[in-house]
């Protein structure tokens, strides 16, 4: 398969991230959901990159924004919790407190 | 058609299909199983790609571990489904010509600007592992590092948000008891001589 190929699966999986953050605006967990789609169509754009260049430099790029979404899964997820904890709803418009 | 061409279809129908329903999905449980399904299909293309110490990776770590925290969390809150679907087809008319701007303008990039030789045949010796070894130990040894504080910084904040002392629970406090003096636990009172309770 040619590297095209790749970049254009990995585009369309960027677009469905993008998608779903328009369609979920309600609900808090499914836009941390597309919010990982991207991540993951951007990983396979870097994977591509390093396997049809020669260079195993990309897969390096890969391995530390894993390590990054792993912390931005986790510290999310808690903020999350806690924000049920006190609003007892996980929905967006309710996220007013500051009244912006 | 050679049997990495079916695969690597195969395995992107499955991974678009299994991203587009974790994004429509009524029950976010689906859509998080849904979402181990886009892990596993990636992990595929990796491995067809040659990059297999991230695709176990991406499995490991991701499914194993992330995607198991986030089922945790989707089962531990309850969801008001019917109000949180709600207005969901009617940001259709925004998503769909926002998305299709998008899949259009990348498309346009992806499919013409990028023209790489073909791939050279694997005549290393050495395994995908050894490679990314011998290039995150040396030249990539800082950043490393940064990455293992960057997690441990994760660690103590994810403890540090949801960390919840319970009021009604009882407990020694440590320090008090070391601190006691003898007059917080004994009360002297003098009596006058004669006085009977």
């Amino acid at each position: 398969m040619t590297l095209s190929a790749y970049l254009l699966v990995g585009a369309t999986l960027f677009t469905l991230g993008v998608v779903g953050i328009f369609m979920n605006r309600k609900n808090l967990i499914i836009l941390l959901m597309a919010i990982e789609l991207m991540l993951l169509a951007v990983n396979l754009n870097f994977v591509a990159f390093s396997h049809f260049l020669g260079n195993a430099e990309g897969q390096i790029f890969v391995f530390f924004i894993l390590t990054v979404a792993a912390a931005e899964a986790a510290i999310g997820l808690a903020i999350l919790v806690v924000l049920f904890r006190t609003l007892k709803t996980v929905e967006v418009e309710k996220l007013d407190g500051l009244r912006g | 058609m050679d049997y990495t061409t079916a695969f690597f279809f195969a395995f992107s129908a499955v991974l678009l299909f299994a991203a587009a329903r974790v994004i429509s999905s009524r029950n976010p449980v689906h859509s998080a199983l849904f979402l181990v399904l886009t892990f596993f299909s990636a992990a595929s293309l990796w491995l067809l790609l040659r990059a297999e110490f991230l695709a176990i990776t991406l499995v490991l770590v991701y499914v194993g571990a992330v995607m198991v925290l986030f089922l945790f969390v989707v089962m531990m809150i309850d969801f008001d489904l019917e109000r949180l679907r709600q207005g969901f087809w009617s940001n259709l008319k925004v998503a769909l010509p926002v998305g299709v701007l998008i899949l259009f303008e990348m498309g346009a990039i992806v499919l013409r600007s990028f023209q790489v030789a073909p791939v050279p045949a694997a005549n290393n010796t050495l395994s995908n592992t050894q490679v990314l070894g011998m290039v995150l130990y040396t030249q990539y040894v800082y950043p490393f590092l940064l990455a293992a504080v960057i997690l441990l910084v994760a660690m103590v904040a994810a403890i540090a948000l949801t960390l919840r002392h319970r009021k009604d629970s009882r407990h020694q406090n440590v320090g008090e008891q070391v601190r006691v003096r003898a007059r917080d636990r004994l009360r002297m009172v003098s009596f006058k001589k004669g006085d009977r309770a």
